[in-house]
């Protein structure tokens, strides 16, 4: 049992250790009403980190069937980060303000 | 594994607590020094419109357009049972709006929303409280659809419409070529909808340079209005236009513990969007009274009195709502400000309705 739990958390160990030594970290900017960049293509597993840099907040999310998150609303200087684990489109926008879209292709 | 993961959370929230202070301070400095409260000071100019408001590329405003869009803004025979126009909800006599707390349609039935006025609607990058409706001509068509405003029989509109010689006429001078159908009867009446603009108020005139446009009192408050420890209203009512199309909760009474309309929630399910309606603009605001979406507020003092308190419901409030410090007499010159942002328009003439 013992040695059954220790390979078992070697393995794990070396899959998570895998998996973050090639993932990459981007950062999307909220900045005047817009995102920067506009269009992000990355990786499966790759992380986006949303920065908030205007005066006032604002509350990124997608309702892609992809990927579906919700940030909540936080103000300047803040982010939040979120992992993408499945290939394809995924439609980020801002629920405060609707003119505010962004594309990240997961490849 | 674990105790790394601790240490590097509280690095990062320790950070961004050093960074938020550095920001918030470096915004305040930043706000204090960027406006010069002088009339026509170079700081000031973000706040005037662009002289023409934006059209799609499909439907570029002329005289043809603009004119057939007129007369079926005021033909209610586009209606059920004749007697609902576009101008019935949105009167020009009354700011484009009926001066109801919340509108009333088909056969006197009493509506949930507000009418909002037509006014700088063609400055707006999305349409109606909740957002629903991406730009005029897609907006222009839903009352007519819509089984509780004007509630339009279609086959009998089209009949009438299409049989009609003068609009026969007036459609094919504006739209040469193109049907008469839902597509160029909103493209029509959006045409109309892009000239109601107030762009004239005294504020404009001030920000232009004309010293004696706005008095002491209105100057006071534009800065109670634009600072962030003070008024706060920029943040939402931003310039040129007076809103950010943006969707936010302020706490209204009528939200009712989430029971009460939930606003652009109904259209994007998303926490915050709960309760959460457009900003509308302050241009000609004195014009269309009552305020908020449900015309709960008669008068701007009671609608600052409402943003002092920090709204009334604090469930699902917008962070950027908190209770605000202004004395009796800031909160007199905020109501003195909005009173400036109304333009002097000449009264608007009615078309003449094709009768065969």
């Amino acid at each position: 049992m013992k040695s059954d739990k220790t390979v078992f958390g070697i393995a794990l160990v070396a899959l998570l250790a895998a998996g973050t030594a090639n993932a990459a970290e981007y950062e999307v900017v909220q900045k005047n009403k817009a995102f920067s960049p506009k269009e992000l293509n990355i990786k499966v597993g790759d992380t986006v980190k949303f920065t908030n840099e205007d005066d006032f907040f604002h509350n990124v999310f997608s309702l892609s069937d992809l990927k579906t998150f919700d940030l909540g609303s936080y103000p300047k200087g803040e982010f939040k980060s979120v992992t993408f684990d499945k290939a394809g489109k995924v439609e980020v926008e801002c629920a405060i303000h609707p003119s505010m879209l962004m594309i990240i292709n997961v490849q | 594994m674990k105790s790394k993961g601790d240490k590097l959370a509280r690095n990062l929230l320790l950070a961004s607590v050093v960074a938020l202070g550095a920001c918030a301070t470096t915004a305040q400095s930043e706000q204090e020094q960027r406006l010069v409260f002088e009339a026509g000071h170079p700081s000031l100019q973000y706040w005037l419109l662009p002289d023409k408001p934006p059209y799609p590329e499909d439907n570029e405003p002329t005289a043809e357009r603009i004119a057939l869009g007129k007369q079926l803004f005021f033909d209610p025979r586009l209606s059920r049972d004749g007697n609902i126009s576009c101008a019935s909800c949105h009167n020009p006599m009354l700011g484009w709006s009926d001066g109801l707390p919340t509108g009333r349609g088909f056969r006197g039935a009493l509506l949930g929303r507000a009418s909002p006025t037509v006014i700088n609607t063609a400055y707006n990058s999305i349409q109606m409280w909740d957002g629903r409706k991406k730009d005029l001509e897609d907006q222009a068509i839903g009352p007519m659809e819509a089984s509780v405003e004007m509630n339009t029989d279609f086959d009998q509109m089209f009949r009438f419409l299409r049989t009609n010689e003068g609009y026969r006429t007036a459609f094919a001078k504006a739209y040469p070529g193109e049907e008469i159908n839902k597509e160029t009867i909103a493209k029509a009446i959006a045409s109309y909808e892009r000239t109601i603009i107030s762009n004239d108020s005294p504020f404009d005139r001030w920000i232009k340079g004309d010293k004696s446009a706005m008095t002491e009192q209105q100057v006071r408050g534009f800065k109670v209005f634009v600072d962030p420890d003070k008024g706060n209203c920029e943040i939402c009512h931003s310039a040129p236009n007076f809103t950010d199309n943006g969707f936010h909760n302020i706490g209204l009474a009528s939200v009712d513990g989430g029971k009460g309309d939930p606003g652009r929630f109904a259209h994007k399910p998303i926490k915050i969007l709960k309760g959460a309606f457009k900003t509308p603009t302050l241009r000609d605001i004195t014009l269309t009274a009552p305020y908020f979406h449900d015309g709960s507020a008669k008068t701007l003092m009671e609608v600052v009195e409402h943003y002092v308190k920090g709204g009334e419901v604090k469930e699902n409030l917008s962070p950027n709502i908190k209770p605000l410090n202004l004395t009796q007499q800031e909160k007199e010159d905020l109501v003195a400000f909005m009173e400036a942002l109304t333009t002097d328009h000449e009264p608007v003439t009615l078309p003449k309705l094709p009768l065969k």
